[in-house]
């Protein structure tokens, strides 16, 4: 049995060396970052003691973009720059944008991109950078308190999000020189946060309603993993679209057409029409008064009741119930197998909610953890782990992909290649042929969702294989394999068997910006910065060799004994060079450095790989040996 | 350069002997083992082939674990194993079998017209989930046996099984239908 070196629980071995990783909860309407001090995550509060951070992004003409609370004041007299909610169009396409209520509240720029651009005194924006703006203030937020440079961050996505949403919420975190562990679904770090792996075996219910989004997941935890069993939901549903609902009604109440009122008028009404609900929370009825802004008088005065409110909510609530129970058919159980519902986001306050919820389930919901907090939480505790501060920690998240994935076949229908609810990281290949004599290339397209034809799921990706030898029809055989990681990010490989011409995509998606795109503005939001680009491509290098080394290092001298006495001189000596050139080269060199220690270690890493999974299955434990 | 492919055989991968009575406890158990020795949460600080190779197998460990797990995936992956050629278009079913698969679709097809569509779909779930209970049992003791002739029939059971899975998918997409998902 090898030394164990004793500490205090909660704190490491070697305190100097703890990284620096936070967990981010990028919401709809508020978002916060959170980090493990001391044993205990918590969110982390701006100067003036508030953890949450509107998601609220100003533009202004030659200053800085506002984010957050200062941004949300100016949201009704300078609505057209304030961008709120901009979630709900991350991986959209300005068609799906314009069939939302959202297309009234902001001006889209007509652009040859697929990305649609809002526009502000600043410029066009995209969502990928509105999201940025929002990651930056967490990100200097988090270093400004913890007093220095982080490490890494864990970012939370809705469950329910495809893979152009997940893209591009990594975009966004890239441009904000955020390094990203690992995207995490929203309801999983919110399991982690009420600390499900503690004594309570079983399947339980995470039900997360927040701002603009809804996602249901079922998980079984046994002995500190967490296995996803099933998830559904809704990206496109959440409190705010309670609040449209309410303001439609105060509408119709003053005899107003939505079509007379000015952007600043209708934030002013969606905002009344929140702190309506909010209200109703405790209150039975309240009064509403409507007030235009702009001529500063009344408009209708009236009562607003709980009643009402169900009245218009209710059929929202069926929906998301209409998830749960797909969700329970998915993971194959009953209602009466759960031990618990777990309430998460801020729209789970709505007591309406909770009433409906714990009527479907059977059960009391759980609200014991902030339902605006646990999700940062949950994630900050995940980022601990993974960034490696705690070597020992048993806890494994098991996730699953939310929507199928498949490929175009002949009459635009969908074949599916790895069904929804497959738990990640996924790979399936499946084998075509060319239906033509002497055709040489081969059209692939990949879609997302659940329906039969190709029009009615979301087309994520197309590329071409070509170069493949004339044949007579029938006679090739192309694999397409499909590999989903553990971000559930898809790439896509075709490779033709008997030529092995091959062609790979990480599959970009139609809605997201090309890697060109994001490489310019992460040069301008460089230059913004007045930092030079140089050093900060010179520091990222060096943050990769950083970890090449340690984990080379540490891989030897846990399993130096798969290595013949050649090779690891090889390794050694690449180390030395990576070791050397990491302080005294530049991007360039380091890159390639780290490139060639990459390689050099490649085939030890893959015995590695071998003896782990063939000691876990045999049941022998590493120190048994 | 890949990790040692253990993939045609998920019983080897698992260091199961090939059989299709599988201690179901036991294989989650095992599974979970492998992911906290092969996940990518293991990796998230290594090298770029570490990644690599960690994705790769992990997904061929949820791979083989959801095959293992389903009754109709290990069976047919037994027999694949076992050599038995799989080809599904020369399977000839006999008369009643047909008739039963037609009596439902005819069912189905009618559920929407229904007075109460739920209840209907319901009871049409419950009888197809019936006649997979006893092809599985049937199945179960045809790859207990294991000679050549058991093995024919277990390959056509597992035919007529996916036929069931199948109305069991278009139950599903009906009842989503009719929840409005």
């Amino acid at each position: 049995m090898a030394l164990l070196q004793i500490s205090e629980p909660g704190q490491t071995a070697a305190p100097h060396q703890r990284k620096l990783a936070v967990g981010i909860d990028l919401g709809t309407t508020n978002s916060l970052v959170a980090t493990v001090r001391s044993g205990t995550a918590e969110t982390l509060p701006d100067t003036q003691g508030a953890h949450l951070l509107p998601s609220v992004v100003r533009y202004q003409k030659d200053a800085l973009p506002q984010v957050g609370k200062i941004a949300r004041q100016s949201a009704v007299t300078d609505p057209r720059n304030t961008i709120s909610s901009v979630k709900r169009f991350m991986g959209r396409g300005l068609a799906d944008i314009c069939n939302g209520s959202a297309a009234i509240e902001y001006e889209f720029a007509d652009g040859e991109s697929a990305v649609p651009r809002i526009r502000t005194v600043a410029g066009d924006i995209s969502p990928v950078e509105i999201s940025a703006e929002i990651l930056k203030t967490l990100k200097l937020r988090a270093e400004e308190s913890l007093g220095d440079e982080l490490t890494a961050a864990v970012i939370t996505v809705p469950a329910y999000f495809d893979d152009a949403q997940r893209q591009s919420t990594k975009d966004a975190a890239h441009l904000a020189g955020l390094n990203v562990l690992r995207l995490l679904n929203e309801p999983t770090a919110a399991a982690v946060a009420y600390g499900l792996d503690k004594g309570s075996e079983g399947v339980h219910v995470v039900y997360d309603l927040g701002g603009g989004t809804f996602d249901i997941s079922i998980l079984r935890l046994n002995r500190g993993v967490f296995e996803v069993m099933s998830t559904a939901g809704n990206t496109a549903l959440g409190g705010d679209d309670f609040d449209r609902a309410i303001a439609q009604w105060l509408l119709e109440q003053a005899g107003l057409d939505q079509a007379g009122l000015s952007a600043g008028q209708m934030r002013a009404l969606l905002i009344e029409s929140c702190r309506a609900k909010e209200a109703l929370t405790d209150a039975e009825t309240v009064e509403i008064t409507l007030t235009d802004i702009e001529a500063g008088t009344q408009i209708w005065q009236g009562e607003f009741s709980r009643e009402q409110l169900h009245v218009l909510i209710d059929p929202m609530i069926r929906q998301t119930l209409s998830a749960c129970r797909r969700a329970l058919r998915d993971a194959d159980i009953e209602s009466a197998d759960i031990e618990d519902v777990v309430m998460v986001g801020g729209s789970t306050r709505t007591p309406r909610v909770r009433e409906l919820i714990g009527d479907f389930f059977q059960c009391q919901p759980r609200v014991d953890i902030d339902p605006d907090k646990v999700v940062a939480t949950g994630a900050a505790i995940q980022a601990d782990i993974l960034v490696g501060n705690k070597p020992d920690n048993e806890m494994l998240l098991l996730d699953v992909i939310p929507l199928s994935l498949g490929l175009e076949t002949m009459g635009g229908l969908v074949e599916k290649v790895i069904n929804r609810n497959t738990t990640i990281p996924s790979a399936k290949a499946q084998d075509f042929t060319t239906y033509k004599d002497g055709q040489t290339a081969l059209a692939v397209h990949i879609v997302q969702g659940e329906r039969e034809l190709v029009s009615d799921c979301r087309s994520l990706a197309r590329f071409e294989l070509r170069g493949i030898p004339p044949m007579t029809a029938g006679a090739a055989r192309i694999r397409v394999t499909f590999q989903v990681d553990a971000d559930g990010l898809l790439s896509v490989t075709a490779r033709e068997q008997i030529s092995g011409v091959e062609s790979t995509v990480q599959v970009k998606p139609s809605f997201g910006l090309t890697d060109n795109e994001i490489e310019t503005m992460l040069r301008d939001s460089i230059d913004h910065a007045e930092g030079d680009v140089a050093a900060r491509m010179l520091r990222e290098q060096q943050v990769d060799a950083d970890r090449i080394l340690e984990s080379v290092e540490s891989a030897i001298a846990a399993d130096g004994q798969l290595l013949a006495s050649e090779e690891h001189a090889r390794i050694e000596q690449a180390m030395a060079s990576l070791r050397e050139l990491r302080d005294h080269g530049d991007a360039q060199q380091v890159k390639q450095a780290v490139q060639a220690l990459n390689e050099a270690s490649t085939d030890f890493a893959a015995r590695r790989m071998d003896a782990g999974i063939q000691s876990a299955m045999t049941g022998h434990k590493i120190d048994e040996f | 350069m890949q990790a040692t492919d253990l993939s045609s055989n998920f019983f080897a991968l698992f260091d199961l002997p090939v059989s299709f009575d599988i201690d179901l406890n036991a294989l989650a158990e095992c599974y979970r083992q492998a992911q906290r020795a092969v996940h990518p949460d293991k990796f998230a600080n290594s090298s770029e082939a570490e990644r690599r190779f960690s994705v790769q197998m992990a997904a061929r460990v949820n791979e083989g674990y959801r095959i293992l797990k389903d009754p109709l995936a290990r069976a047919r992956h037994m027999l694949e194993v076992l050599g038995v050629e799989l080809d599904d278009m020369d399977t000839a079913f006999d008369g009643a079998f047909l008739m039963e698969q037609m009596e439902l679709r005819e069912r189905l097809a009618d559920v929407k017209g229904s007075a109460d569509p739920h209840q209907q779909l319901q009871t049409i779930a419950q009888n197809i989930n019936a006649f997979g209970k006893t092809l599985t049992g049937q199945l179960a003791e045809l790859l207990l046996a294991a000679d050549v002739e058991s093995l024919q029939q277990a390959r056509v059971i597992t035919r007529k099984l996916q036929f069931f899975r199948r109305l069991n998918e278009e139950v599903d997409a009906l009842d989503d239908e009719l929840s409005e998902f």
